[in-house]
């Protein structure tokens, strides 16, 4: 489904500093309804990987393909089409601060072309699935860190993505919360949704028992069947 | 196509009443903005109206020799009146000058004194002339000098007068220049004022704008609310401005009047009411929707 072939990606800074390397020639291929873990220290790469997968940046060197498609080569306009494929649950959440929280997620439906009826519908429903309908009217800052990492991860699901892309999602949350969401990316996992999680968790990767790519320094060290996190 | 193009103008609005104080911020510069080409509207046809209030007021007198035939100073009369650049001519003889002058001075008993030791009639009979713009006086001057009837001439005042005349040219026209560039250097600054408050509006929803795009918004999806902004911004700046000049206009009209030889700033709103408020709101529409444009351009690179 995904295929990463021969990825670099290097940051210049100004002309006296030395270039970083944040990807260094990486390849692997994600196949559909497969649940991959991303594991590897601070600067390690992870989310830089996360950003190249959604076009957000693009490589120094070589390819992402999704399907048949080659990711960089799309047009402004064909872009977004790719990005309505994927739900992103973003490190840093992006929630639209001049949102209410019902809004954050009803926006994306609105992206997507869906009918009021069917937001008025689902919206509801998503909100409830993360414990956040009593919070629907609340703007992001009056949320607190984890609900607002549980109102990133309604939006990233609010539109049934086939692929779901989950950064340090359980970064800020309390051990019992952080079991919650993994519970729910497992189930979407099981729902045949493709997951890509990037973590630095070793809790959460020794219990999911599945593929872990490892990173170190922008380079893959190791990619397991059935992981363990070992650094 | 119409749900996106419905969502599009509710999320404008709601954005708009969202950044109340920004958007007002927006509003008070661009009435700034647009008041520089109304008050250019209504000033260059009150400048005109002016102009041609001048020199309603400015003309030169034909002073003819005392033993000069009555017959011969109206054909000379005739002859002037033929002439393409005089739009009015005027005979007065002397009794006439003799009773306008005695009219006017009648409450100064030095003059009348002087006037009945005379004895006699002092005037000399005279011809009015008005050109149809100040610059003709020069040559209706050199025609009369050259004319057939200049020995029955005793002399024209335009010599006396040509130093008023020609202040009042100069002063005229250093008025409109400086009243256009004026305009135009402070439109160019408000302009710029307008701008950089557009961008500054735009600057504080980049992180929004590039979250959009993440989430697989097409550009016109995420310009579209910023357009309605934009338009919303210029409608009610445009509106505010029009209510403002019809003010001014309506308040100061008096007082304009007696100050400035009865030009009529009123009737000027009234007569271009309509193109006024079409060109306030195309002003405002257009700054707003095209600074918009132009200042999210950079953050839809994403």
């Amino acid at each position: 489904m995904i295929s990463i072939s021969g990825i670099t990606k290097v940051y210049y800074g100004s002309s006296k500093e030395e270039p970083i390397v944040a990807l260094d020639n990486v390849s692997f291929e994600i196949k559909k309804n497969e649940f991959v873990s991303i594991v590897g220290r601070s600067g390690a790469g992870k989310t830089t990987l996360l950003k190249l997968i959604i076009a957000e940046e693009e490589p120094t060197k070589g390819t992402i393909f999704l399907d048949k498609c080659d990711i960089f080569k799309l047009s402004r306009k064909n872009l977004p089409l790719l990005r309505r494929r994927f739900g992103v649950i973003f490190q840093d959440y992006k929630l639209f601060s001049s949102k209410t929280a019902y809004e954050n997620v009803a926006y994306v439906m609105e992206v997507m072309g869906a009918t009021d009826a069917q937001i008025a519908r689902d919206v509801p429903q998503v909100l409830e699935l993360v414990g956040l309908l009593d919070r629907a009217d609340n703007f992001p800052h009056e949320l607190s860190g984890g609900e607002k990492q549980r109102l990133a991860i309604a939006r990233a699901l609010i539109h049934r993505p086939d692929i779901i892309l989950a950064d340090e999602p359980t970064g800020n949350l309390d051990p019992y919360n952080t079991f919650e969401i993994i519970r729910l990316l497992k189930k979407l996992h099981e729902l045949g949704n493709t997951v890509i999680l990037s973590t630095h968790d070793k809790e959460v990767i020794n219990r999911l028992g599945e593929r872990v790519i490892t990173l170190e320094n922008g380079r893959v060290i190791r990619d397991e069947k059935r992981g363990k996190f070992i650094l | 196509m119409l749900t996106s193009l419905k969502r599009i103008i509710k999320n404008g609005c709601k954005d708009f009443s969202r950044n109340l104080s920004l958007s007002l911020a927006t509003i008070f510069i661009m009435v700034i903005v647009i008041s520089f080409p109304t008050a250019l509207f209504i000033l260059n046809p009150a400048s005109k109206i002016l102009i041609s209030n001048i020199e309603k007021k400015v003309d030169i007198s034909v002073y003819f020799n005392e033993d000069a035939k009555k017959e011969d100073i109206l054909s000379a009369k005739e002859a002037i009146a033929k002439l393409p650049e005089v739009k009015e001519v005027v005979y007065l003889s002397k009794e006439e000058t003799m009773e306008k002058f005695v009219e006017r001075h009648k409450n100064d008993p030095v003059l009348m004194e002087s006037l009945a030791e005379l004895g006699e009639n002092p005037f000399l009979a005279s011809v009015n002339i008005k050109a149809k713009d100040l610059s003709q006086y020069e040559q209706i001057t050199k025609f009369l000098e050259n004319a057939p009837f200049a020995k029955i001439i005793k002399k024209v005042d335009y010599y006396e007068r040509k130093p008023i005349i020609e202040r009042i040219f100069s002063v005229i026209s250093k008025i409109n220049k400086i009243g256009i560039i004026l305009a135009v250097t402070a439109g160019i600054i408000a302009f710029l004022v307008a701008f950089s408050t557009i961008k500054t509006s735009i600057y504080s929803a980049r992180k929004e704008i590039e979250i959009m795009r993440l989430v697989g918004a097409s550009n016109w999806f995420i310009r579209g609310p910023f357009f309605v902004q934009g338009v919303i911004v210029g409608v009610i700046s445009a509106l505010i401005t029009f209510s403002l000049t019809f003010a001014f206009c309506f308040f100061l009209n008096s007082k304009i009047q007696s100050l400035f030889f009865g030009v009529d700033i009123f009737r000027i709103f009234l007569e271009n009411m309509g193109v006024l408020f079409l060109t306030q709101l195309g002003v405002g529409i257009g700054l707003g929707v095209i600074s918009s444009m132009i200042a999210i351009r950079k953050y839809l690179k994403v």
